[in-house]
């Protein structure tokens, strides 16, 4: 049935920006503070309050769209978006509408090897709204309170223009604008903070029909993993629904997560009307070519670059690559890394691999994370030198994850050292031979597995500190003799 | 202009503002007449002239992202009928 169909997706992108103050007022940004502690006459909408746009919005604002191949406004100005919420105090949102800062770019997304392009429509500043905290549900709640910390936060919002055919390229799009973002070190981008907010416009149409099918939009998409499902659903929503012979409302829904099925969420009085108008109080922003070229020289290197440089410096797979440069933090943990112990690829393994692991498990980021790239560097290194087994190597590095010791101290503390004196694992492996006569024999009847068990057995009785080449090697020289 | 009773009960909903049948035909009357009044700047040609948006031909007004103080949560509440858990207090809305 979907073979029949084509699914035609745009994305809305609201993020919030790490400035220190907000748009309009000198109000610091904050995060779980007290309620309204961070407001000011301005953002609580008070009349006569006039707003004073932040310069770093703009900066920002640049920098993103030419982050995104973006041409940039030389004129653009601010517009008042007219509703009534409890959470807006001022019954309008400095918004941006037919004159945004940045227009027709793309960004581009690969799949299995095959480089695609995304439209960019428009990237435009706005305020965020505030907060409402319901007892339970809005549904039964019978208040609302208004916490107006988050009102006038700067946003942009990046429209991309209906370029994503398949909910996995929606997902690769959006992990594509977080890395960008996240390189460009203008928001936080956690989705789960609603730092990064993402509203999916979707249709349906027969392939090979150049009309649009009739779209919905999905709110409410707090992940990248329920912005997949959402438009799973609301794709296998549409299609049996045309195929019925139903016909689709264009309507805004909203993902229930508990039950994986998106609800409509028209209310009565669909009588919405923004009466967008230039916002007075808000002289117009002229942006020259020296400013657009002054921001364009403090752009960072992007994902994309990186992801080159990745590959051809290092020859890293373009699988390793992609891991390496989701976020901004990882890249410099692992360029850092390889400044000071030039093995690329086996810093790209421990990066990806224990140091991914353990942060996960233990819910935290690598900035925050007790392991230095100093320190891996040292421990790699103490494994070149024979100092500890490839084995050892993963227990003292949980150890540096744990306390943020020296790798050094780690392996002095705990009697860590690899044993290579050959006498003594002699002595070892002799005790294994004679305690397993039966392995033994298996061995050499060319039973090329026993090997495995022995070695085993002589790492187990070693406590995992015996050199394992070494212990290889006497195993067979041993083992060889008639 | 005659504007109906129908143009006046869209605006209330926008303006979220619940009004009587009088005030409709009342307002009706009323606003048509405003509008009447204003009808007399139809009659200049404006064809020429560009949008005037801003009074002033000030651009790129801007301020450095430096933190100025806010108000204690008290003084934002100052106003607030109702209030609770240091936030305002309001009527559910859908």
């Amino acid at each position: 049935m979907t073979e029949k169909y084509e699914a035609v997706i745009g994305l809305e992108v609201h993020v919030e920006l790490k400035t220190n103050t907000k748009a309009f007022c000198g109000c610091g940004l904050s995060f779980g503070a007290l309620p309204n502690s961070h407001v000011c006459p301005g953002c609580l909408g008070m009349p006569g309050a006039i707003p004073v746009l932040n310069r770093e919005l703009v900066e920002f604002a640049i920098k993103t769209g030419l982050a995104l191949n973006c041409k940039i406004a030389e004129f653009c100005r601010f517009d008042r978006k007219n509703y009534f919420y409890p959470d807006l105090p001022a019954n309008y949102q400095i918004s941006q509408l037919d004159l945004p800062i940045a227009s027709a770019g793309y960004l581009e997304i690969e799949s299995e090897g095959v480089k695609k392009k995304i439209g960019i429509n428009r990237v435009h500043m706005e305020e965020d709204a505030g907060k409402l905290v319901h007892q339970g549900s809005i549904m039964t709640t019978p208040y609302s309170l208004v916490d107006l910390n988050r009102a006038g936060t700067p946003l942009l919002e990046i429209v991309s223009e209906p370029d994503i055919r398949s909910p996995r390229e929606a997902s690769m799009y959006m992990e594509k604008l977080r890395s960008i973002l996240l390189f460009l070190r203008v928001s936080d981008c956690k989705m789960e903070e609603g730092s990064l907010r993402c509203d999916a416009n979707v249709s349906v149409r027969p392939r090979g029909q150049e009309r649009l099918g009739t779209r919905t939009e999905i709110k409410n998409l707090n992940s990248f993993r329920s912005l997949e499902r959402a438009l799973e659903y609301e794709i296998k929503r549409h299609i049996e629904l045309l195929e019925e012979g139903g016909e689709l409302v264009q309507e805004t829904r909203t993902w229930d997560e508990d039950r994986q099925v998106t609800l409509s969420m028209r209310s009565k009085e669909e009588a919405q009307d923004y009466r967008y108008f230039p916002d007075p109080n808000l002289p117009p922003v002229i942006i020259d070519p020296e400013w657009v070229e002054r921001v364009r020289k403090t752009l960072p290197e992007l994902p994309d670059q990186a992801r080159e440089r990745l590959m051809s410096e290092y020859n890293l797979s373009s699988y390793d690559a992609n891991l390496l440069t989701m976020s901004k933090d990882v890249l410099d943990f692992f360029d850092a890394c390889v400044a000071e112990y030039n093995e690329p690829k086996l810093i790209a393994n421990w990066v990806m691999g224990e140091l991914t692991r353990l942060l996960n498990q233990n819910n935290m980021e690598i900035k925050d994370c007790r392991v230095t790239p100093s320190s891996l560097a040292a421990m790699l290194k103490l494994m070149e030198q024979g100092t500890i087994s490839g084995k050892i190597a993963k227990v003292v590095f949980e150890e540096m994850f744990n306390t943020g010791d020296a790798p050094e101290k780690i392996v002095k503390d705990r009697g860590l050292v690899q044993i290579s004196d050959e006498s003594a694992i002699k002595a070892i492996v002799d005790e294994v031979i004679a305690a397993n006569p039966k392995v033994v024999e298996d061995f050499k009847a060319g039973k090329e597995k026993a090997l495995g068990f022995l070695v085993g057995q002589v790492m187990k009785a070693s406590k995992g500190k015996a050199n394992p080449e070494i212990v290889n090697r006497l195993l067979r020289e041993e083992l060889s003799r008639p | 202009m005659a504007l109906t009773e129908k143009d006046v009960e869209r605006l209330s909903v926008l303006a979220r503002i619940s009004l009587t049948e009088e005030e409709k035909k009342a307002f009706a009357r009323q606003m048509s007449s405003i509008l009447d009044s204003a009808a007399v700047l139809d009659e200049l040609s404006t064809d020429r002239i560009e949008p005037l948006i801003y009074v002033l031909s000030k651009y790129n007004v801007m301020r450095d992202d430096k933190v100025r103080p806010s108000l204690a949560n008290d003084e934002a509440l100052a106003n607030a009928p109702l209030k609770e858990d240091a936030m305002f207090k309001v009527p559910r809305l859908i």
